[in-house]
């Protein structure tokens, strides 16, 4: 090892015309969004919306919210397997655009990667003021019994998983809030 | 196979008392540990289809004026590095995404709220796929410093974010590269937030080998990400 890591800085407030243009109505190809279907992926439909609170309880208007998952299958892109054509199971999202400043994405449920694993999706938090992206996952509130298995929820002091569970807010949709701070602060983890 | 760990000596911390916006938006308890597995070990891939003809090229990218003499002013320049992991082995066919100020410091984005002039033939948004080398490289110009309301005449030093996935999530860095000799440097809460031993790899080297005769001033710029763990023993079943 004789190369340091490049520092990590903030994202800062003005990433959208970079890394999410298509959704602020930006000239310039987005090259993922905030809709990962695909007409050739068979799955449940499902609608993984929230919002990211600040210490003060303030609503966050200039995060960039990326999930990372796999298919309905449990499968994952592989490099090379299918470029990004398909299912990727990237997406990106900005909040401070819909009506309650959040962010929405719109995908399947995914499958079971691995015999351990509960159904999760990674998601990365990048906002201003934010100096290294934090990694966190997003688990299911209907997969009880799964997610009682989990290795990784286990591996959480019991009083804070449900900061990492989404709620189903009404059939197919789902909310994940991210808090920064705070009491209900989300579990982020050192990946 | 994982990748090394995020090396938090290297990195900011999440809450700075200099740079104000953290105080509210850095979390405050611990990382909990999460062994790498299929999850953290893949990524989204984006080869050369995902690039178009220009977005490399600011200077062309942005043009509104059709005037093929046209473009955005500013002193033209050449940003070009490889993108490495920790063991200098180059990242071939990787995503970097760049995004700028114009040459008065001033961002397309519609919340820019600083009165210096939109360039009418400058977006400021750019992308590329490192080539076999992990090479990238940008035409640009150079971005202009620009105030913020961090605390009293705050002023960010000239900067390109850049956006990297590597070979996997776990791999992902977003980061801002500055240019050497800015006299904003020493005072800039978001420059200063990195350990002192760090900072000197955010900054850019001018490259005369990278500077085109006649044409744009060269700045190379590496950029180092986690490297390789190899655990031979889960190679015997």
């Amino acid at each position: 090892m004789s190369k340091g890591q490049t520092p990590s800085q903030t994202v800062g407030p003005f990433f959208a015309y970079g890394l999410t243009p298509e959704q602020y109505g930006y000239a310039f190809r987005s090259l993922a969004g905030a809709d990962l279907r695909d007409p050739a992926t068979a799955g449940r439909e499902i609608v993984i919306k929230g919002q990211v609170f600040d210490g003060a309880g303030a609503v966050v208007t200039d995060a960039m919210i990326e999930i990372w998952q796999a298919d309905p299958q449990g499968r994952y892109l592989q490099p090379g397997a299918q470029g990004n054509r398909g299912f990727t199971g990237f997406g990106r999202c900005g909040t401070g655009y819909d009506d309650e400043n959040g962010f929405r994405f719109t995908t399947y449920k995914p499958g079971t990667v691995d015999e351990r694993q509960a159904p999760h999706v990674t998601a990365i938090v990048f906002m201003r003021g934010l100096l290294s992206h934090l990694y966190t996952r997003i688990y299911f509130a209907d997969e009880a019994e799964a997610n009682g298995r989990d290795p990784i929820l286990a591996s959480v002091e019991p009083a804070r998983r449900a900061t990492l569970i989404a709620e189903p807010e009404e059939p197919g949709t789902y909310r994940f809030d991210i808090h920064m701070q705070g009491e209900r602060e989300t579990v982020f983890f050192d990946v | 196979m994982s990748f090394r760990p995020r090396d938090w000596s290297s990195h900011p911390l999440l809450i700075d008392a200099g740079y104000k916006s953290t105080g509210l938006r850095g979390a405050t308890k611990p990382l909990v540990p999460l062994p790498q597995g299929l999850s953290e070990l893949t990524g989204p891939v984006y080869g050369a289809e995902a690039v178009g003809p220009d977005d490399a090229d600011l200077t062309r990218n942005g043009r509104r004026d059709g005037d093929p003499q046209g473009g955005p002013l500013g002193e033209r320049i050449i940003v070009t590095g490889r993108v490495l992991d920790e063991d200098e082995k180059p990242q071939p066919g990787m995503l970097v995404e760049i995004w700028q100020a114009n040459a008065a410091g001033r961002y397309i984005h519609k919340v820019d709220q600083h009165d210096a002039p939109v360039d009418p033939n400058f977006f400021g948004g750019g992308r590329c796929v490192t080539d076999a080398e992990g090479r990238y490289r940008f035409i640009s110009i150079k971005p202009g410093a620009y105030p913020w309301g961090n605390h009293d005449n705050a002023w960010r030093p000239a900067h390109i974010h850049l956006s990297v996935f590597g070979p996997s999530i776990a791999t992902r860095l977003v980061t801002q590269m500055y240019f050497p000799g800015d006299p904003l440097l020493p005072l800039d809460p978001i420059f200063q937030s990195t350990p002192a031993e760090a900072q000197d790899r955010l900054v850019a080297v001018f490259d005369i080998d990278a500077t085109e005769a006649g044409f744009a001033l060269g700045y190379r710029f590496d950029i180092v990400l986690r490297g390789r763990l190899e655990t031979p023993w889960e190679a015997t079943p």
